[in-house]
């Protein structure tokens, strides 16, 4: 389908392991995982409670680092990076979404959508500008002042989504983004995703465990107990998308 | 990135207004109470100085007993003799006049009024060593010290006390056990250190020795004032007086002067040493509010960092570096303190202002003492910030994004 690539792939991980705790209580969490995303992919990590993906999920956005292993990052070899390395590669290049929205409470939508623009140290008028552009993006142009209180499930899911994307990443992180909506605003989001992934040509590497959710990704892993199961292409959604 | 964390810090508080308040509540006391107290504590020294100085700055004092003011001990230490004065005018370089004070307490009455009253027996020089005007009449002459005539110079207070809205100059009083006439009315001079200045009556010693208690001994000179000429070196002056009274009363050498002589800012350093300390003590105790309010700080910022894991998860998730987290907090914590301590030096201002003329005290702004406080509400905040943002700093941000 796509042209063979030379350069290197988005995301390349080689017999990544991680393992919590010491000795005897020590729990092999991921027990060698081999793994290739290339650019604009929108890949699925599905599994049961305690398979892993929560943990795979961790170290691909770059929150935890491997007990062994390799994982390249565009090419950079980010498993020995330190804790501010990680984190100006998090502030960079990726962008995260959470089952639980994780907004600011009793802080607007826009300063919300502000937030990572602060710490790249952009003007104010700068930042207002993204920000409104990013929530005008997903929707809530007529949101700005509202706190997360004031707002659906839905519309704060879309609002961390500006977030994520306010700084334009090459990768977007979504960790059950759909696990506290409904099935209308789980549509609304998917779609949103989707969007952001076919117009943009972002990443979307999305943790569920709904097969409805699953559905929109255009490649789907299973784990299961530390290693990846099974690694299918999404035929329905490839048709959809070409 | 400090201007950064800055920003951060300042939408954080007002995020949540009711517990910036309440943090820095304490810094706010702490700051107020320091500046408050020491600024009354200097006016009070101040004022004393003030009145101190109204004795004229020319003026040098000689007591019998060592010491002055709190720590003197005159007990059983003869006075002086009026050769005592007439030696040091006449021997001493610098000395423009010297007047012998002797003070009695006698019964005052006029007509159905009476009370008792400190009488200063001297001479003419006394009024103008202790830089005394007269208001209305006149001070008594020299002729009338030497012949010991029956004149006296009231203060304001017995005239008010005595003669109310009525004028005092030429009538009779009764004072101790003679009649004499006022002659004169001093300008008041107001409250001292040392009392009510114009409680007061001033007549010739002779009279006082002859007429109104008797004289009891030659020794009956409880004080010499003496003024210095302009531009003497006050120093030299008081050895000058020092070693001529040791001779003139038989003082060895390995004996301590039993008589002090002090110049009016030594007077005035001895009696507001008093009010300094008292002004210390009250600014270590309202220094200690300050700290407790900074322990204040640190209490709510520990919580606030607990109440805030899963803020800070996300900050880091989103790609604050563990330095970023640090120095928000520790910004955020000396911005508090640093307002608190505004609104502190603010409320001290208002205080002072209000407070100082109630209990009769020059409001002295000390730039100084407001600006060590405000500096040290600020080093509080550095201080008790640090703990809970190195706290901050260190959480992992897995750990801190699933903590509820």
């Amino acid at each position: 389908m796509n042209p063979p690539d030379d350069s290197p792939p988005l995301i390349e991980l080689v017999n990544l392991t991680k393992t919590y705790g010491h000795g005897d209580a020590a729990f092999q969490a991921l027990r060698g995982i081999n793994l290739t995303i290339r650019d604009g992919e929108f890949v699925a990590i599905m599994g049961p409670s305690g398979s892993g993906k929560s943990t795979l999920m961790n170290l691909l956005g770059c929150l935890d680092t491997p007990t062994t292993g390799s994982y390249r990052y565009q090419g950079i070899p980010v498993e020995n990076l330190d804790n501010d390395r990680r984190s100006l590669l998090r502030r960079h290049a990726l962008g995260f979404i959470f089952q639980g929205f994780n907004l600011l409470a009793r802080t607007s939508a826009i300063e919300n959508v502000e937030l990572p623009l602060l710490y790249r140290g952009l003007t104010r008028s700068e930042r207002h500008e993204k920000a409104a552009a990013a929530l005008a993006s997903v929707g809530l142009a007529d949101k700005h002042r509202n706190t997360p209180a004031e707002m659906s499930g839905g519309q704060q899911q879309r609002v961390a989504i500006a977030r994520a994307i306010v700084t334009e990443p090459d990768t977007l992180f979504a960790d059950e983004p759909t696990g506290n909506l409904d099935t209308a605003t789980t549509r609304e989001v998917m779609e949103l995703l989707t969007r952001l992934n076919l117009d943009h040509g972002i990443t979307v590497i999305l943790v569920t465990h709904e097969d409805e959710v699953a559905a929109y990704a255009k490649r789907v892993i299973h784990v299961r107990d530390g290693l990846i199961a099974s690694d299918k292409i999404n035929h329905r959604n490839l048709i959809l998308s070409s | 990135m400090i201007w950064n964390a800055f920003l951060i810090a300042l939408r954080e508080i007002r995020r949540n207004l009711t517990r910036a308040f309440l943090t820095v509540l304490g810094v706010i006391i702490g700051v107020s109470a320091v500046i408050t107290m020491v600024t009354l504590g200097e006016g009070a020294t101040e004022a004393v100085k003030q009145q101190i100085s109204n004795l004229g700055s020319n003026l040098i004092m000689v007591r019998p007993g060592a010491g002055f003011g709190p720590r003197s001990s005159s007990a059983g230490v003869p006075n002086f003799t009026e050769k005592d004065v007439n030696a040091i005018r006449d021997q001493v370089a610098g000395i423009a006049a010297a007047a012998p004070v002797r003070n009695a307490s006698l019964s005052t009455i006029y007509r159905q009024d009476a009370r008792t009253t400190t009488t200063v027996g001297s001479t003419p020089a006394y009024f103008q060593i202790n830089r005394w005007t007269i208001a209305s009449g006149r001070a008594f002459t020299e002729a009338e010290y030497k012949s010991g005539a029956a004149v006296a110079v009231i203060g304001n207070t017995v005239k008010k006390e005595l003669f109310g809205d009525e004028d005092p100059v030429g009538q009779k009083i009764r004072l101790g056990r003679a009649s004499v006439e006022v002659i004169g009315l001093l300008a008041t001079k107001g409250q001292a250190g040392m009392g009510d200045q114009d409680d007061t009556i001033i007549v010739p010693l002779t009279s006082l020795q002859r007429r109104m208690i008797g004289k009891t001994s030659s020794h009956d000179i409880g004080m010499i004032n003496l003024s210095a000429e302009d531009g003497t070196d006050s120093n030299a002056l008081i050895a000058d007086i020092n070693s001529l009274l040791r001779q003139r009363r038989n003082l060895q050498p390995n004996q301590d002067n039993n008589f002090s002589v002090m110049d009016t800012r030594q007077i005035a350093d001895t009696l507001s040493s008093s009010t300094k300390v008292m002004t210390m003590l009250l600014g270590a105790v309202a220094g200690v509010s300050l700290v407790v309010g900074g322990i204040g700080i640190m209490n709510i910022m520990l919580v606030s960092v607990t109440e805030r894991t899963r803020e800070i998860g996300i900050r880091l998730a989103i790609g604050a570096t563990a330095r970023e987290v640090l120095l928000q907090f520790l910004v955020e914590a000396v911005t508090l303190s640093c307002i608190g301590g505004l609104v502190g030096v603010a409320i001290a201002l208002l205080l002072c202002a209000g407070i100082s003329p109630l209990i009769g005290v020059p409001f002295a702004f000390n730039s100084q003492i407001n600006l060590v406080a405000f500096l040290f509400s600020a080093a509080v905040g550095v201080a008790f910030g640090f703990a809970p943002a190195r706290r901050a700093a260190r959480l992992d941000p897995i750990e801190a994004l699933r903590h509820e």
